[in-house]
């Protein structure tokens, strides 16, 4: 497998497979996240927004992945658009959903202090809110991590020319043992680095945190 | 109303009001907590506000601070009033002098917080997490954040009730000095007898949302009071104990 691995990579080919998933994978991250922190933060702080959005997300929440896929097809075809908006699907529930909680969470006692305090409503969002929801919305990330190569995998085994998936695919056609085996200890190893820029977004951004942050 | 003030000759301020309520009226619902409720603090002045659980107390405080709607009558007080509650209300998230200076509209804000925090004592912890204080550096904090912006009143909800005796007083020496150096208006809401002999000026004990007993003069020690007397008026010792 070894020798496989590094036969691919001399062609080339391997290299360009990671290249092109990862850079779906962070499309459709992208655009997931920014979905899903915009409808987090309006829904986190209006009621009014709360009863337009929230049931019709949890309603597509609900819809399982493979039985939108046949749609998705149909609309987008199979291209670069249909993988990244499954990945961007996958991201923005987990995003949306512990952005809302961790809005919903700040101690109202804070709040109120910042009020005594004369702050402005986005002194109050920059300073009280988005810090104490951040450690559910980075919660909320790195589940959308392992969500986005899910959901990668399942876009890759339809009709792609390239990626760590057509790989896979394309190995299982050749009963290429040794490739297919690759290609999961790639995505193994994908998902252990995506944990650890999790972690380490973590340490950064919840130093103060005393379950989070550095090592006393 | 007879107002007294003891201005002192350092004093920045005019001795006026720091605060006037008059005919207040503060109802949950049908409940009303405080009725018809009348009172003058003057700048400088340290009033404590005893009272049993469920008096008004903090009722008429938090009306004061602006935090709860009135139903009646009128309030007349600083745009800003600072308030130190029970709790220290530090944001974990943030250093102790980002903390001291949360909502100050001031350049140099890190030097202002550097002043405060050097006022109550840890002048040599700006950069610290609020996780690492004890109870009282935490309230000393509190204090702080709330003299930075140099208020004409100053609110105090039972601040010191969460701490240990000994604190307790250090905390007491400290308001002291505090209060007379920057001459805020003070309404302390207390629970402790002896707290409210040891820094007021004037003792206010509330009953049933009215003020129904007043005793002033007492820090320059011109008209002692006993503390049996107070006890009396808060129902402790003519009843029987349960």
């Amino acid at each position: 497998m070894v020798r496989t691995a590094f036969k691919l990579a001399a062609g080339g080919s391997l290299l360009n497979d990671l290249g092109v998933s990862l850079l779906r994978a962070a499309a459709g991250f992208a655009i997931g996240a920014a979905v899903g922190a915009t409808l987090g933060v309006l829904v986190g702080f209006s009621r009014v927004a709360e009863a337009a959005i929230d049931r019709s997300v949890q309603m597509i929440r609900a819809i399982p992945f493979l039985a939108a896929l046949p749609l998705v097809i149909v609309w987008l075809g199979v291209g670069e658009a249909e993988k990244i908006f499954l990945v961007a699907l996958g991201v923005t529930f987990p995003i949306y959903i512990n952005t809302v909680l961790g809005i919903r969470q700040v101690d109202p006692k804070l709040l109120e202090l910042g009020r005594v305090q004369g702050l402005s409503s986005l002194q109050l969002i920059r300073r009280i809110i988005l810090p104490g929801a951040m450690p559910s919305i980075l919660t909320g990330v790195r589940y959308a991590l392992a969500t986005a190569w899910l959901a990668l995998v399942v876009a890759e085994t339809i009709g792609a020319q390239s990626g760590i998936g057509f790989l896979a695919m394309d190995a299982r056609e050749f009963l290429r043992t040794d490739v297919i085996v690759l290609t999961i200890v790639i995505y193994a190893l994908i998902g252990v680095a995506a944990d650890a820029i999790a972690r380490f977004l973590e340490r950064r951004l919840l130093a103060w945190h005393p379950n989070y942050g550095a090592p006393r | 109303m007879n107002l007294h003030v003891a201005p002192q000759s350092s004093t920045p301020f005019e001795s006026g009001p720091a605060v006037v309520v008059s005919n207040l009226v503060r109802s949950y619902g049908s409940r009303v907590v405080i009725e018809k409720l009348n009172l003058r603090i003057g700048r400088g002045e340290f009033v404590a506000l005893l009272g049993e659980s469920g008096c008004g107390k903090t009722t008429l405080l938090r009306a004061l601070a602006g935090l709860d709607p009135i139903q009646g009558g009128r309030i007349v007080a600083p745009r800003r009033p600072a308030v130190v509650f029970q709790e220290h209300r530090l944001l974990p998230w943030d250093s102790l002098w980002r903390n001291v200076s949360l909502g100050l509209q001031a350049p140099a804000a890190r030097e202002r917080a550097a002043e405060a925090l050097t006022e109550v004592g840890l002048g040599d912890r700006l950069d610290d997490w609020p996780r690492n204080l004890s109870g009282g550096q935490a309230q000393r904090v509190a204090l702080a954040r709330a003299l930075v912006q140099q208020p004409e009143l100053l609110l105090l909800d039972e601040p010191f009730a969460a701490l240990d005796a000994l604190t307790r007083i250090r905390m007491h020496e400290l308001v002291r000095e505090l209060v007379a150096n920057h001459q805020p208006g003070v309404l302390l809401v207390t629970h402790d007898v002896d707290e409210a002999i040891a820094l007021a000026d004037r003792i206010l004990v509330m009953r049933h949302g009215a003020i129904a007993y007043e005793h002033r003069a007492l820090r320059d020690g011109s008209t002692p009071i006993s503390r049996a007397e107070l006890l009396g008026e808060l129902g402790v010792i003519s009843r029987s104990p349960n």
